[in-house]
C-alpha cells in the first residue's frame, strides 16, 4: 500500500514544489505578455489533469487492490465514457492552442514601425548593425566578408555605408520602441536568446531569420546564444541595455559608420 | 460490440498451408551464436543494447557531475562534455531504446504471441543482429579515434557538425557516428521487414488482427513507422557525409569560419533539420508505441481485468502513428523555418494529445473495478502512468508554438523529453522484464532486489527531472558546459544543480541492483511455472519454458478468442487464455 501513499505524496509534492519553488522566470522586459499568459493558461489546465489522474490511480490502487475472493468487474468498453474524455480533452487542447495561435499571429507579424536591427553571429561572438541616417540597412553577403569588412557589407549599396557596426560590443535599444530584430551568421547555426525579452530564433547562415519585439523596461540583459554552437558555445554573451532614447541616441553618436570602419582599415594597412 | 453464441470462433478453417520445416541449427555456433531462433536473437539484442546503455549511464553521471561541480573535475573539459551528452544522446534514443524495445522485446514476443514458429525470414533477422552489433562497434570506436567521438549534439546539426568549432567535426567522430547510423539503419531494416511480414502473415489460426495483444499491436505499429522515418535519417547521413569528404554542398551555404572563407556555397543547414526531424518525432513514437503496448498488457493481466477499449487502444496507436509524421517542425519552431509553419505543426502536434489522452485514460479505467496485484510489473506500470502523465503534458507547453518560443532549447526541453522518452519508457522495460523474466529464464527474479532498484529509480529519475523543468522556466539554456556568470541565474539555481546530480548518482548505482538481480536471478531465482502470472496471451501457453525452438512443439497453437479474457463472469478462473475454445451453451461478449 506505499505505493497509494506515494503517489499521494507525489501530487502533493509536485504541487507544493510548483507553488513554493524560487525558480521562476525573470520579469519580462518585452510586449510578449501574452507569452506568459499563454503559458500560465497550459500550467492551469495541464496541472489539474495531472492532478486528477495521478490522484485518480491513486484511488483505484487503494480501493481495488487485491484481496481474498476479490474479482474484477469485466467491461471492455463503455462508448460513452470513451467519447466523453475524448471531447473534454479536445476541448482542453483547444483551449491552449486557440489563444497560442493568436499570440503566435502577433509574434511574426513585424510592425511596420519596428525599427531593423541586424544581429550577426559567428564562433563565438556578437556584432550588430543598426541603419544609419536613412533607416536602412545595405545588402550584405557572406562572400564579401573579409578582414577589414567583417560582417559583409556590401561597399556597393550607398543604404549600406552609413551603417552603424559594432563589433562584439554591446548592443543599445531605445525603451519602448518596437524593433525588428534581423538575424544573420556567418559561420554556424546560433541563437539570439535574451530570457527577459522571451523571444528567441535561430541564426542560420545562408539566411536572414527575424522576431520582433518592444523593450518595456530598461535594464542591462545578458544575451546568451541558445544553440549549440561549437565548443565556445556557453561563453558566447553579450549585453544588450535598454534606455530612454537620449541616453539611446548619444550612445549611436559614438559609433562608427560602415564608412568610417572601412577608412579607419586603410589608415591602418595589414602587413 | 456483437454478441456472438459460443463456438462461433471455433469455425476456423484448417490449416491450409503445411508448415514450413524450421531451420534447425547444427552446432553449438549456429545455436547460440549465429543464431537463427528469435527467442536467442532477442537476447542477443537485449545484452548488447544493455551494455552500450550503461555506457550512456556512466556518460550521463560524467556530464552531471561537470554541472554539479563545474571545472571541478580535470579530464571533463568543454570537448569531452559535448562528446559525452552527443554520445549518451544519441546511445539512448537509437542504440538502447529502439533496439530493445524492437530488436528485443519485439523479436521475443512477436512469434510467441501470435503464435508462430519464429520469425519469417530468419537468416536476415539474424543479420540484423549482427549488423546492429556492428553498428554499435563503430558508434563505440568513436571513443577511441583521434578527436574523440562528435560532440555536435545529438540531433547533429551541420554545418557546425562537420567544422573544426566541434570536437570531432574535422576528425573520425563525425565521420563514425554517421557511419554507424548507416549501419544500424541497414541491420534495423532487415530485422523490421521480418517483424512486420511475421505480423501480417505469420499468425496462428483464429489470430485476428483485432485479437492482437496491444504489445504487438505497439511493436508492429512502431516499426512500420521506423520503416518510412528511418530512410530520412540514411539519406541525411549519406548527405552529411558527402558534404564533409567529397566537398558537396548538400546542407553547407556559403561560411566564414574564423576568418577563412571555406569552399562550399548553396547548401541549406536546414534542409538537414527537415530530414533529421522527419525521422527524429517518429523515433519518439517508435519508442513509445511498444512502450504503450506492454503496457497496457502489463496493467491488465495485474489488475485482472480486461484492458478497457481495446479496440480504441489499436485505433489510438494507428492514428497516433499516422499523425506522428506530419508533427516534426514542431522541433523547429524557432529554427528560423517559415514561421508560418507554426500554425500548422502547433495544431496538429496539439491533436496528437486526443488519442494520447485516451490512451491513458483507458489505463486508468483499466485499474478501475480491477482485482490489482500489486506486483513489480504493475508497480512499474503505475510509475510509467505518473511519469508519462507529467512529461506528456509538458509537451503541451513546447508543442504550443508560443509558448515554446521562451522555452526552447532551455532546461524545459532536457527534462520534458527525459520524463517522456527517457524515464517513461525505460520503467515499462524494467516492468517487462520482471514480466517476461520467467519465460525467457524459467526463474522469477528477486521480488526484495526488485522493490529496492524499483523505489529508487521512479522517485529518484522524478525528483531529477521534475525540478529541472524549473531551471528551464528561470531560462537556462541547454547545452551549456557551464553556465558561469550569469546575472538572471540566482545561486539557488546551483544548489538544484547540485541536487540533482546526486539523485542522478544514487538512480545510476541502483541500475547495479537490476542488473545484479538479473544475474543472480538466472542462478538462484526461484523456479518459475510455464504461466506464473496467470496471463491469457499465448507466450505463457507454450510446451515448455523456456519455450524450446519452433516454440510450440508438434502442433501450433489455435487461438479462440481476444487477449483480455480476464474474471469473464461464470468462468471458473479469472483467466481463459486464448487457446481455450468457447465453453458450449455460454454466450458472452466477444471482441470482433
Amino acid at each position: 500500500m506505499a505505493v497509494v501513499l506515494i503517489l499521494a505524496l507525489l501530487v502533493v509534492g509536485s504541487v507544493l514544489f510548483h507553488l513554493l519553488s524560487p525558480w521562476w522566470w525573470t520579469p519580462i522586459a518585452s510586449n510578449w505578455t501574452y507569452i506568459d499568459n499563454t503559458l500560465i493558461v497550459t500550467f492551469w489546465i495541464t496541472g489539474v489533469v495531472f492532478v486528477a489522474v495521478v490522484s485518480f490511480v491513486a484511488y483505484c490502487v487503494w480501493r481495488f487492490r487485491h484481496r481474498p475472493g476479490n474479482r474484477a468487474a469485466y467491461e471492455p468498453e463503455n462508448r460513452k465514457l470513451e467519447l466523453l474524455l475524448a471531447s473534454g480533452t479536445a476541448v482542453g487542447v483547444a483551449a491552449m492552442l486557440v489563444p497560442g495561435l493568436f499570440v503566435w499571429n502577433q509574434f511574426i507579424t513585424v510592425p511596420t514601425d519596428a525599427a531593423p536591427v541586424e544581429v550577426v553571429s559567428q564562433q563565438w561572438l556578437w556584432s550588430f548593425r543598426l541603419p544609419g541616417a536613412d533607416g536602412k540597412l545595405g545588402r550584405s553577403e557572406t562572400r564579401d566578408i573579409t578582414p577589414e569588412n567583417p560582417l559583409g557589407v556590401n561597399k556597393n549599396d550607398a543604404a549600406g555605408l552609413d551603417d552603424v557596426i559594432i563589433e562584439g560590443g554591446e548592443l543599445h535599444l531605445p525603451v519602448g520602441k518596437p524593433v525588428h530584430i534581423l538575424l544573420r551568421s556567418i559561420d554556424v547555426l546560433h541563437d539570439f536568446y535574451v530570457p527577459e525579452f522571451r523571444a528567441k530564433m535561430d541564426m542560420i547562415p545562408g539566411m536572414i531569420t527575424y522576431f520582433w519585439f518592444t523593450p518595456t523596461r530598461t535594464g542591462t540583459f545578458d544575451i546568451l546564444c541558445a544553440e549549440l554552437c561549437g565548443v565556445g558555445h556557453p561563453q558566447m554573451r553579450g549585453t544588450v541595455v535598454v534606455e530612454e532614447a537620449e541616453a539611446y541616441q548619444a550612445w549611436l553618436a559614438q559609433q562608427q559608420t560602415f564608412t568610417q570602419l572601412l577608412a579607419s582599415a586603410e589608415l591602418q594597412p595589414a602587413n | 460490440m456483437v454478441e456472438i453464441p459460443a463456438g462461433g470462433a471455433d469455425a476456423v478453417p484448417a490449416a491450409e498451408v503445411e508448415d514450413m520445416e524450421l531451420y534447425h541449427p547444427k552446432s553449438w555456433w549456429t545455436k547460440y551464436v549465429f543464431s537463427q531462433d528469435a527467442k536467442i536473437i532477442a537476447v542477443q539484442y537485449s545484452i548488447t543494447a544493455i551494455s552500450i546503455g550503461l555506457v550512456a549511464l556512466v556518460l550521463s553521471w560524467l556530464m552531471r557531475l561537470q554541472l554539479a561541480f563545474p571545472g571541478y573535475f580535470a579530464f571533463i573539459d568543454a570537448d569531452h562534455y559535448y562528446q559525452f551528452i552527443t554520445m549518451h544522446g544519441m546511445i539512448m534514443v537509437v542504440y538502447l531504446l529502439t533496439a530493445l524495445f524492437l530488436g528485443g522485446f519485439g523479436n521475443y514476443l512477436i512469434p510467441l504471441m501470435v503464435g508462430a514458429r519464429d520469425m519469417v525470414f530468419p537468416y536476415a533477422n539474424m543479420l540484423s543482429y549482427w549488423i546492429y552489433l556492428l553498428a554499435v562497434l563503430i558508434l563505440v570506436a568513436g571513443f577511441f579515434a583521434p578527436g574523440g567521438p562528435t560532440g555536435a549534439g545529438w540531433t547533429l546539426y551541420p554545418p557546425q557538425s562537420v567544422l573544426s568549432g566541434t570536437p570531432g567535426g574535422q576528425d573520425w567522430g563525425i565521420l563514425l557516428m554517421l557511419s554507424s547510423l548507416i549501419v544500424f539503419v541497414i541491420g534495423f531494416t532487415m530485422g523490421g521487414l521480418n517483424y512486420v511480414v511475421t505480423v501480417l502473415q505469420g499468425r496462428a489460426r483464429g489470430m485476428t488482427l483485432m485479437r492482437m495483444p496491444l504489445t504487438v499491436w505497439g511493436i508492429f505499429t512502431a516499426t512500420v513507422m521506423a520503416l518510412l522515418a528511418f530512410p530520412a535519417l540514411f539519406v541525411a547521413c549519406v548527405m552529411m557525409l558527402f558534404d564533409r569528404l567529397l566537398g558537396t554542398s548538400f546542407f553547407m551555404p556559403a561560411i566564414v569560419e574564423m576568418g577563412t572563407q571555406l569552399q562550399h556555397a548553396g547548401g541549406s543547414p536546414i534542409l538537414f533539420q527537415h530530414l533529421f526531424w522527419f525521422f527524429g518525432h517518429p523515433e519518439v513514437y517508435i519508442v513509445a508505441l511498444p512502450a504503450f503496448g506492454i503496457v497496457s498488457d502489463l496493467i491488465s493481466t495485474h489488475a485482472r481485468k480486461n484492458i478497457f477499449g481495446y479496440r480504441m487502444m489499436v485505433w489510438a496507436i494507428v492514428i497516433i502513428a499516422a499523425l506522428s509524421f506530419v508533427v516534426w517542425a514542431h522541433h523547429m519552431y524557432v529554427s528560423g523555418m517559415n514561421p508560418a509553419f507554426g500554425f500548422f505543426f502547433a495544431t496538429t502536434t496539439l491533436i496528437i494529445a486526443v488519442p494520447t489522452a485516451i490512451k491513458v485514460y483507458n489505463w486508468v479505467l483499466t485499474l478501475w473495478r480491477g482485482d490489482i496485484h500489486l506486483t513489480l510489473p504493475m508497480l512499474f506500470a503505475l510509475a510509467f502512468i505518473v511519469t508519462f502523465v507529467n512529461g506528456g503534458l509538458t509537451g503541451l507547453f513546447l508543442g504550443n508554438v508560443v509558448v515554446d518560443v521562451p522555452l526552447s532549447d532551455t532546461m524545459f526541453v532536457v527534462a520534458h523529453f527525459h520524463m517522456v522518452m527517457g524515464v517513461a519508457p525505460i520503467l515499462v522495460i524494467f516492468g517487462a522484464i520482471h514480466h517476461w523474466y520467467p519465460k525467457v529464464t524459467g526463474r522469477m527474479l528477486n521480488g526484495v532486489l526488485g522493490h529496492i532498484h524499483y523505489w529508487i529509480t521512479f522517485l529518484g529519475a522524478y525528483a531529477i527531472f521534475f525540478p529541472m523543468h524549473y531551471l528551464g522556466l528561470l531560462g537556462v539554456p541547454r547545452r551549456y558546459y557551464e553556465i558561469g556568470e550569469t546575472s538572471f541565474v540566482p545561486p539557488s539555481a546551483h544548489t538544484l544543480n547540485i541536487f540533482i546530480t546526486i539523485m542522478a548518482l544514487i538512480v545510476g548505482a541502483a541500475q547495479v541492483v537490476f542488473l545484479f538481480n538479473l544475474i543472480w536471478s538466472l542462478f538462484r531465482g526461484k523456479e518459475a511455472s510455464g504461466n506464473p502470472w496467470r496471463a491469457t496471451t499465448l507466450e505463457w501457453q507454450t510446451p515448455q519454458t523456456p519455450p524450446a525452438h519452433g516454440n510450440w512443439g508438434k502442433d501450433l497453437p489455435v487461438v479462440y478468442r481476444w487477449a483480455y479474457d480476464y474474471s469473464v463472469p461464470g468462468a471458473p478462473e479469472d483467466f481463459i487464455p486464448q487457446t481455450q475454445p468457447a465453453t458450449a451453451g455460454l454466450t458472452r461478449e466477444v471482441m470482433r
